[in-house]
């Protein structure tokens, strides 16, 4: 137990190498930690060096397309660059940086002082970063993955002979996958324990924020999506190493069988990205507004009906693999039903702006361009739906459009409004706003050069993951224009680091409530005590910490409270003495350690490394389970 | 100027030139392989019901991101604005509303969606032109099936069909003249002549297409199949009725010249760097590894459609293959065994195992001429 004040030891057990870890700062107490806030802060760290990662790959990717027959790189590198950036993307920076938010925020939101598992919270972080180690090392050992982020057998699957993937790529690709949701599949079922549990009175779920119930309902997705894909990447690697003949089509076995199995996850996948996005929204937009969020209820429910639909349309990645008229129409349906909720939600984040005082702060025009760029995401979405003109879109680069406008124009723009609102909370000081305005803009104009050319590029027959393209065909003038668009957005991405790191130790500081917040997290301390809460709050309504600071006139005006919320800092003199916080452990890292030993065991099929794998990881679970509670 | 007339004077102008650019460069290059200048009767109507589809989103669009920027700028704080703006938490009949009005838009989108899946579906014509595409790595074999007692006809890279005619392919990854030999998943797509199809191994998917107009319209493979994915290419050749029963009656005729009558390049091509391993230069109705070279010569492009058949590029080709299409065949001159590695056409000049010879580039331009008398 580690408290704030020394408490006196209630085990004997303390002793030997369970010991548990005491250090509170430096270095050692980063890997230890289970403070649902520090490991925010890691994930979110973490991803944004893979964010870089695969920011470089793309910008490999289009110094390659910028003129006819590049030679920056060969077909075999390009190939493990479009490969290794929507692995990246996907796997090490939207999903990590969504977990990484939702880790620091959710438990403040609902007024809890820790995630409900704080040791399995950690155990997910390192396998994720270990996983993303373990999948860039392949770099160095023979080759990386060049199957494509989605991996479509038999080319993945067939016997490492046959000479359609040679080198070991693809199974640091399955492995590492398999690795990266077993670190998934933890924070799933953190979250949704925390939110069903560990909500302070008064919490009811619909008076839960927006951004905590679309991480809920991402964590139920991952839950549910992670298996399907777990079984067909076993498969896979099964049958390219060890010779099962799932997907051979010559010995009957079926390679359509994998794109089902794939797009079952891939198609929620889409949605775990998505959502946190317009979580995060909902919230910056009331509060830049302020105004409440207009339609709280049919947002929430517009939130959980897409993750539902999201169940029912994965075979619109399939519409030219010959299912059929009946059955693609019929998923052609379901993909535009999830139009309609995706609609309201846009409908109603307008209708939120709208009357209201908006203060146009770096991260509100990061909100109002998502708004704007997600819905052209949108829109091109609704034309994959019209199954015959996605019959000549899919694999092109408009497709690469449409997803870099959902997932760059909609997560990405929706992330950094997340970092320009959170980091004060986080570092106790402000993100400078010049610098913000810079970076939203380069961003937006880069973000545009570079993603709407590619819309006419796939329509005038310019095929995906293709690593060069011939003169002559008139695609030159716009590519080089997105590769000139991409440099733009690198540009702006370094200018966020440099606010990030500047603004750590010179920003203004931000005081508690910098943004005349609506929800917990904005009640207590920039940055938060370890603890959170000196006492645990009790809410009274949704938005509450909005109405101990305001109430409203006959008109629905507001109107300040005389405390001024002086209520919403009542405890701040507590010293947070004898509030019981889960110890520190060395375990998560060590049971962590273990599945990248397993997972080279497996690529280089060494049985000595198996055994030191399974070795380290029985240490870790054992040893977790028996090592004391304090 | 006062604000009304330069609105009207420059701006209304600028943004109408503008939108026309874009709607005349939305149109995009004369490339061959552009699906919004449709040239098969599928692709219009794919054409037509995507343009239809982009009205609307267009609208919509810009109703938003208008919608998005006037509330923004409207609605901004500023000095002496009351920042303390009424607090509405929603209204039912608006939200209503706007569930509704998507609904009834797609509707209106998806009546003429399911009826084009269908309409697309149709079974094929009896008068069709039944072909057989099979995906290999990287490159399209082509087969005309036998007909009327003529033997059938294998060819890549460049289909031939007639105008006007429904084309009905049959798509295949498995070629049931090497048994158990099954390739990846490739696509069959040409963009003015309709929308892509899957080659999916193990089944056999098809593909009907009517060209409009006589011409030549490029293909590409869509579907991400290793290495030299971008470079598979292959051509459609659409000509008169006559025209193409001419070439087809050509394409069934021997060679122009026999390897027995080819000589020292015969003796090059078959038994000093055997070629013949893979390819075949004597009967056009064979499928075998390689493509058929029977007719090479009667053809524009070779090597996955990406090269243009010059003698110069020939030359090149036959001496160092991969160091024009990226393949990964070193291992290709070994005799197929465990652990050889062999997709494509091996480096003469490169990698040479030991015991076989190093090709010369006067013996590549001797086979060079030999294959390019195989009109």
């Amino acid at each position: 137990m580690t408290t704030v004040e020394k408490a006196p030891p209630v085990s004997r057990r303390d002793v030997g190498l369970l010991r548990r870890p005491r250090a509170t700062t430096g270095f050692a107490s980063w890997i230890t930690t289970v403070d649902h806030k520090k490991i925010g802060i890691l994930y979110v760290c973490t991803a944004l060096v893979f964010f870089v990662l695969g920011g470089v790959e793309a910008l490999l990717i289009r110094l390659q397309l910028f003129g006819p027959n590049g030679t920056v790189l060969t077909a075999g590198q390009y190939n493990q660059m479009f490969t290794m950036h929507g692995t990246t993307m996907v796997f090490l920076v939207g999903m990590p940086i969504a977990i990484g938010l939702g880790n620091y925020f959710v438990p403040l939101q609902i007024g809890a002082r820790d995630v409900a598992f704080p040791r399995i919270n950690m155990f997910g972080y390192w396998v994720v970063l270990l996983g993303g180690i373990f999948m860039y090392s392949s770099f160095f050992l023979g080759g990386a993955p060049d199957g494509g982020w989605f991996g479509y057998t038999p080319l993945t699957s067939a016997p490492l002979d046959s000479g359609f993937l040679p080198g070991r790529g693809p199974d640091f690709w399955t492995m590492g996958l398999i690795l990266l949701g077993i670190g998934s599949t933890t924070s799933a079922i953190n979250f949704i324990v925390t939110c069903i549990n560990m909500r302070c009175p008064g919490m009811s779920l619909l008076r839960m924020p927006v951004f905590t119930w679309m991480m809920l309902v991402i964590a139920f997705l991952t839950l549910f999506a992670i298996p399907p894909v777990t079984v067909a990447l076993t498969m896979v690697f099964f049958d390219r190493n060890f010779g099962t003949l799932f997907f051979d089509p010559a010995a009957g076995g079926d390679p359509l069988l994998y794109q089902h199995l794939f797009w079952i996850f891939g198609h929620p996948e889409v949605y775990i990205l998505i959502l946190p996005g317009m979580g995060i929204v909902s919230e910056t937009l009331p509060v830049f507004s302020r105004k409440p969020l207009f339609g709280y209820a049919i947002v929430v429910f517009s939130g959980i009906a897409i993750g539902f639909l999201g169940w029912g349309v994965w075979a619109h990645h399939m519409f030219v693999t010959g299912l059929g008229p009946v059955a693609i129409s019929a998923f052609g349906l379901a993909t535009m039903l999830i139009a309609i909720p995706t609609g309201v939600k846009i409908f109603n984040w307008l209708g939120t702006v709208w009357g209201g005082s908006v203060r146009l702060t770096t991260s509100m025009l990061f909100s109002l361009g998502f708004i704007a760029m997600f819905t052209i995401g949108g829109l091109s979405g609704v034309m994959h739906s019209v199954v015959p003109a996605d019959t000549q879109q899919t694999d092109t680069y408009f497709v690469v459009a449409h997803f870099h406008y959902v997932l760059f124009g909609g997560l990405i723009l929706a992330l950094f409004a997340g970092f320009y609102y959170w980091y004060p909370k986080v570092f106790g000081r402000m993100l400078d706003e010049r610098m913000g305005k810079l970076n939203f803009w380069t961003m937006f104009i880069g973000f545009n050069l570079t993603f709407a050319p590619m819309h006419l590029l796939g329509l005038w027959g310019q095929p995906r993951r293709t690593y060069r393209y011939d003169e002559g065909l008139g695609w030159e003038a716009l590519n080089q224009l997105v590769t000139v668009g991409s440099f733009i957005i690198a540009f702006s991405v370094l200018v966020f680091i440099v606010n990030a790191v500047v603004s750590k130790s010179r920003g203004k500081v931000a005081g508690d409530d910098p943004w005349d917040g609506r929800t917990l997290e904005w009640s207590i301390s920039s940055p938060p005590p370890e603890y959170n809460f000196a006492e645990i709050p009790e809410v009274h309504s949704r938005d509450d910490f909005w109405h101990r600071k305001y109430t409203e006139d006959d008109e629905g005006r507001l109107v300040p409270l005389p405390s001024g919320g002086a209520e919403a800092h009542a405890a701040a003199g507590h010293d947070g003495h004898g509030i019981h916080l889960p110890s520190p452990s060395y375990f998560p890292l060590v049971t962590a350690l273990g599945l990248p030993i397993l997972g080279y065991a497996a690529v280089f099929q060494n049985v000595w490394l198996a055994l030191l794998g399974a070795v380290v990881l029985l240490y870790g679970i054992y040893a977790w389970a028996i090592e004391p509670a304090d | 100027m006062t604000k009304r007339s330069w609105r009207r004077r420059v701006l209304l102008p600028v943004v109408g030139i503008i939108s026309s650019a874009v709607l005349v460069a939305g149109c995009g290059p004369d490339n061959s392989q552009n699906s919004l200048q449709p040239a098969g009767e599928e692709a219009r109507k794919i054409d037509d019901l995507f343009m239809f589809v982009v009205v609307i989103a267009a609208f919509i669009g810009v109703f938003v991101v208008v919608g998005t920027v006037y509330a923004a700028i409207r609605f901004r704080a500023r000095p002496g604005r009351d920042d303390r703006p009424k607090q509405t938490h929603g209204n039912t009949a608006l939200e209503v509303g706007w569930t509704l009005l998507p609904a009834v838009i797609l509707a209106v989108v998806a009546v003429p969606t399911i009826s084009l899946i269908f309409d697309l579906n149709e079974p094929k014509k009896p008068d069709a032109v039944e072909i057989i595409a099979v995906g290999k790595q990287w490159w399209w074999q082509f087969e005309y099936p036998a007909q009327d007692g003529e033997p059938r006809v294998v060819t890549a890279n460049e289909l031939h069909v007639p105008v006007g005619r429904e084309v009905f392919m049959k798509l295949r990854a498995c070629d049931p003249s090497l048994p158990g030999e099954c390739n990846v998943i490739h696509s069959f797509w040409v963009p003015e002549l309709n929308g892509k199809r899957d080659v999916m191994p193990g089944r056999q998917n098809t593909l009907s297409f009517t060209a409009e107009k006589e011409g030549v319209y490029f293909g590409q493979c869509a579907e991400y199949c290793g290495l030299s994915h971008a470079n598979m290419r292959f051509r459609v050749i659409v000509q008169s009725e006559d025209e193409y029963a001419d070439w087809l009656a050509s394409q069934r005729e021997g060679p122009a010249v026999t390897l027995a009558q080819a000589g020292e390049a015969g003796n090059l091509f078959s038994a000093k760097y055997a070629c013949t391993n893979c390819h075949t230069t004597e009967d056009s109705s064979l499928s075998v590894y390689g493509p058929n070279l029977t007719h090479l010569a009667s053809r524009s492009v070779f090597a996955s459609g990406y090269y243009k058949l010059t003698k110069a590029n020939l030359v090149d080709w036959i001496l160092n293959a991969p160091s024009m299409i990226p393949m990964e065949s070193k291992e290709c001159r070994l005799p197929p065994g465990p652990g050889n590695v062999c997709v494509g056409m091996p480096s003469y000049v490169n990698d040479t195992p030991p015991g076989l010879p190093t090709m010369t580039r006067s013996e590549a331009v001797q086979i060079a001429d030999y294959l390019l008398s195989l009109k």
